[in-house]
């Protein structure tokens, strides 16, 4: 397997790894919503109230931080980071 | 002060910007305070804001190709993320945001849920690998990916209809603000809006609203935040609400049994002379419905804005002004950020302005206060005689029930800084905020919808030798004739804020969103799959919104997908026909099996030379 191939089999491997974290905090958490509603956490936030106000918005935006990172580290353990800025 | 150039002072330069925003705040409130009137600083906040954003405009005005549709490639990762949020953050998401949450609870909370995770779409499927092409629109890379004319223009044809959809309500939401403000009627308002628009971006192009978008952003931030955390301490000291609110989720809900959700019938409604459009609290705040529908509509919903999300060409292009592959994927994350702080702070004005009416231990709460008492209230008196709150008095006892209390969406955000008593410059910066939001994104819409007819349609099929004076002459009259049939369209008043916003997801879903993510992702996808693929989606999208929506057809919505979810019909269509004609036809050529294979590692140069 050349270079280029390598790189896109960990680039795909990555993104669907991310796909899954999405997954589970924009559509899994939310199949139960009704369910895991009576769990109260910080003071009194019913649980799918605040994931759906805060939690998973949040974790949206880890999320991305965490892939565009990792996909640095791949790109350049590969030769194809890029030089300038 | 400043040494090198322009992008090196940017953080000087809006550090600047800001101080003199909130300096430009303390002088209202101390002219508030000297007695100017109410009215006065409400028109002084959005014409100081907008004389600034015209004066960006100005500076930035641009006779290069690569400025007017590319901002040059060089805007800073942190800046092209307030850009994109501002982009995104809509007259819709900043004044009806709140309201929306406030009456539809946990169910409308899925647009929240839709509108941030899209952005995980938009980083690992497509930004990064569009940002590495280096086209100057979406429908360029359709074009070059996928080879031919014809193909080129099914994407300009999607990408006119979504945004067009989407941008008459942007004017909409401006002529609304500009008519509150000024004083003046709703169809002026709308003018005055288009203009204020298009001074932002006609001499220009994407690099003066790029510039003037960083702008408006931290207007409408500021102008969010303040009235959430000052609310915030107001009621039971929480100095920070975000974190701090579970006590008055819980109490809300407390109340809510006491005093009872009960759902007005029509027919009470039309007898008490409700004004249309207003609404009373039915639903409750933080309760979370049963059974397998409700969980599929929460979802649904959800979906169709994420991957509406990742098709909308007005978001897709900002990554292309970056200046490089990882600065565009670094950029998502921060676009997301910056949305995150508004939109984790709409449920947090909701809870705020529902314990300020609801709960009679505080001086602001009127659920449960006889009548006559809130109608001589100040705010109340005055948002009564604009239509936007009614009382109407169902059971004669005097007493105002909860279901008795009639709000506009709106009102939420425009009117929670009076109901909690914060002075009136709030409301006026408040004003301003929303004027930043609805102008920032039909910006960056008419600003898409015009470079799409340029570049692609004119430059690419009708006329490849024209030079540069020419090309960017077309570009700005389309972009005044695109304003112009927008602001025509919205001041006829057709379709409400949020229906026509949320179609527009629907209509980008159904017919990009597949041939974009193949694009990069399969290489076996030909020019005939994608033309089959766009133009079946968009077909079948369309017909089930006419099938579906109640002013058109009005048939039962087949398992739940209503109007605002069709996309749900349209993209898997057009994912199943472009993938069986593609397999049908013969695979791409080796050239451009060689140029997805280029697109996939970011060194290297962009596929697109640079002034192409």
């Amino acid at each position: 397997m050349s270079n280029k191939e390598k790189h896109w089999q960990k680039t795909k491997s990555h993104m669907i790894i991310t796909l899954c974290l999405w997954a589970f905090f924009s559509m899994v958490i939310f199949l139960f919503g009704h369910e895991i509603n009576h769990i109260k956490i910080m003071f009194g936030y019913p649980l799918a109230y605040y994931m759906t106000a805060q939690g998973s918005l949040l974790a949206f935006v880890l999320i991305i931080f965490w892939f565009a990172n990792r996909q640095e580290k791949i790109d350049e353990e590969f030769g194809f980071g890029e030089k300038e800025d | 002060m400043f040494k090198g150039g322009f992008i090196q002072n940017l953080p000087k330069i809006y550090g600047l910007y800001t101080g003199g925003f909130i300096v430009f705040i303390l002088l209202m409130a101390i002219a508030e305070q000297a007695g100017v009137t109410a009215q006065t600083i409400g028109v002084l906040f959005v014409a100081f804001t907008v004389a600034i954003y015209a004066l960006i405009g100005y500076l930035s005005r641009t006779v290069q190709v690569d400025a007017y549709y590319l901002a040059g490639r060089q805007v800073p990762t942190v800046f092209n993320g307030m850009a994109t949020a501002a982009d995104w953050m809509s007259g819709a998401s900043f004044v009806a945001l709140a309201g929306g949450v406030y009456f539809g609870g946990y169910s409308y909370m899925a647009f929240l849920v839709g509108w941030t995770g899209g952005y995980v779409l938009v980083s690992t499927l497509l930004a990064p690998y569009l940002r590495k092409f280096g086209c100057y629109t979406v429908p360029d890379f359709i074009g070059t990916r996928y080879g031919g004319n014809g193909v080129r223009f099914c994407a300009v044809l999607v990408l006119v209809l979504a945004s067009f959809t989407y941008v008459t309500a942007q004017i909409n939401a401006t002529g609304t603000i500009a008519s509150r403000a000024l004083g003046i009627q709703f169809e002026q308002g709308v003018w005055v809006g288009l203009v204020s628009i298009l001074l932002c971006s006609m001499l220009g192009g994407m690099r003066a609203v790029t510039w003037t978008q960083v702008a408006q952003y931290i207007v409408l931030i500021i102008a969010y935040l303040i009235p959430v955390f000052w609310i915030g301490n107001k009621v039971g000291g929480n100095v920070f609400p975000h974190l701090m609110l579970g006590n008055e989720v819980e109490r809300i809900t407390e109340l809510e049994s006491q005093f009872g959700l009960i759902k007005n019938s029509a027919a009470d409604i039309k007898a008490a002379g409700v004004p249309g459009g207003l609404k009373s609290i039915a639903v409750a705040h933080a309760g979370v419905g049963a059974g397998g529908m409700a969980v599929w509509k929460y979802i649904s919903l959800a979906i169709c804005m994420m991957v509406g999300t990742a098709s909308l060409p007005h978001i897709l292009m900002r990554y292309f002004t970056t200046p490089s592959v990882k600065s565009a994927r670094k950029s998502v994350a921060w676009s997301l950020f910056f949305i995150f702080l508004l939109y984790s702070s709409a449920p947090m004005l909701a809870t705020l302005s529902k314990i300020s009416l609801m709960d009679p231990n505080l001086p602001t709460g009127i659920i449960g206060k006889s009548i006559a008492d809130v109608q001589s209230i100040e705010w109340v008196k005055q948002w009564s005689s604009q239509k936007q709150v009614f009382i109407a008095d169902f059971n004669g006892d005097g007493i105002l029930q909860l279901n008795e209390w009639f709000m506009r969406t709106g009102v939420v955000v425009l009117a929670t800084p009076e109901i909690a008593g914060l002075p009136y410059v709030i409301s006026g910066l408040v004003a301003a905020g929303g004027m930043a939001a609805a102008m920032s994104t039909a910006d960056g819409l008419i600003l898409a919808i015009a470079n799409a007819l340029s570049h692609d349609v004119y430059y690419n099929m009708i006329d490849p030798k024209a030079d540069v004076r020419k090309r960017l002459i077309v570009a700005r009259v389309l972009l005044v004739v695109i304003g112009a049939a927008g602001a025509y369209i919205a001041s006829m008043r057709i379709t409400s804020i949020l229906g026509a916003v949320a179609w527009a997801f629907d209509f980008a879903m159904s017919g990009l969103f597949f041939p974009l993510v193949l694009g990069v992702w399969w290489k076996r996808a030909t020019r005939e799959g994608a033309i089959a693929g766009m133009l079946s989606g968009l077909a079948a999208g369309t017909a089930y919104l006419i099938y579906v929506y109640p002013k058109f057809l009005g048939n039962p919505a087949w398992l739940g997908i209503d109007h605002l979810r069709f996309g749900l019909i349209g993209a898997p269509v057009c994912l199943v026909v472009m993938v069986v004609v593609s397999l049908m036809t013969k695979a791409p050529d080796a050239a451009t099996q060689r140029m997805v294979d280029e697109v996939r590692v970011p060194s290297g140069k962009a596929i697109l030379g640079r002034a192409h």
